[in-house]
């Protein structure tokens, strides 16, 4: 009870100051909403994805992936994708998701030990990921765009005008595509008669 | 600073590169699957600021992205049959103890 409590504090201290800063940026650097909200989103989303790797309880590991594609969700209608921000919602909190939170259920047994989360090569994984990501970094803020215009919204008309003329092979192909991975999910997953239970 | 384009690629290049350590530390397999939608979800992020931010692409980033999720779906879908039908011949789900193909 007291670790419950615990928790739940740690929860609303971390809430409390990511809005916080929110608010000061919003406040008194002069800074308008769309940029508290990004710090808001982004911040949220680093955090759990950080959770979800790092996380020994799998189950708790899945439901911050959850949060972590809710405010990815929400960064994409800040960029002005509203359309993918419902399709990231549909795809990846309702259906991905539910998905790997079922595996989980199927695969972790209580014998299982769950106390050997990373490998051995844990620490050169965590060095070669700080090198992508400080790389990444550095291309990207080295780069010159070019003068970029303010950013369009990509509304759901447009966009379905896009994928219903230029795209409408693709569009069907990948109809195709799930088809096959929906079949062979089903023989893959499938307990054959003869086989081990 | 949410209106640039930098911003947003710096935000999918930490999310790629938080997948990419989950994916090569982890040693459940299904969280190495989650890691997967990580990254991939990182890489979408871009590919959508970069459809919002250059005037030439237009909408086209959305409909990639659109693509992507679709092509992400299937991957969950057969990576997860595999993984529970190792699991059902191995009785575990730790990738090191997988070393059928190393005998």
């Amino acid at each position: 009870m007291v670790k419950l409590i615990a928790q739940v504090l740690i929860a609303l201290i971390v809430l409390g100051m990511v809005t916080g800063i929110a608010a000061i940026m919003l406040l008194f650097l002069g800074q308008d909403w769309e940029d508290a909200l990004f710090w808001i989103l982004a911040s949220v989303m680093i955090i759990a994805a950080l959770l979800v790797v790092g996380m020994r309880d799998i189950i708790r590991c899945g439901l911050a992936m959850i949060v972590c594609f809710g405010s990815l969700a929400g960064i994409y209608v800040l960029m002005g994708a509203p359309l993918i921000g419902a399709a990231q919602v549909i795809v990846y909190i309702g259906a991905i998701s539910v998905l790997i939170l079922f595996a989980i259920m199927l695969t972790q047994t209580k014998d299982a030990p769950s106390r050997l989360v990373f490998q051995t090569q844990a620490g050169p994984a965590a060095v070669a990921s700080v090198v992508v990501a400080i790389l990444i970094a550095l291309a990207v803020t080295a780069t010159d765009w070019g003068a970029l215009p303010a950013r369009a919204i990509a509304g759901a008309n447009a966009v379905a005008t896009e994928l219903f003329t230029d795209w409408v092979l693709p569009f069907e192909v990948v109809s195709v595509l799930l088809l096959a991975a929906v079949i062979g999910g089903v023989f893959l997953a499938k307990r054959e008669p003869g086989g081990p239970s | 600073m949410s209106n640039s384009l930098d911003a947003y690629l710096v935000l999918s290049g930490l999310l790629f590169a938080i997948g990419s350590f989950g994916f090569l530390a982890r040693r459940n397999a299904i969280s190495m699957l989650m890691s997967i939608e990580l990254m991939l979800n990182g890489v979408n992020l871009s590919i959508v600021a970069f459809g919002a931010f250059i005037p030439g692409l237009g909408v086209q980033g959305s409909v990639i992205a659109l693509m992507v999720m679709a092509v992400a779906a299937a991957e969950a879908t057969v990576g997860l049959a595999i993984v529970i039908a190792i699991y059902r011949n191995k009785k575990t789900p730790l990738v090191d103890e997988y070393d059928a193909m190393k005998r």
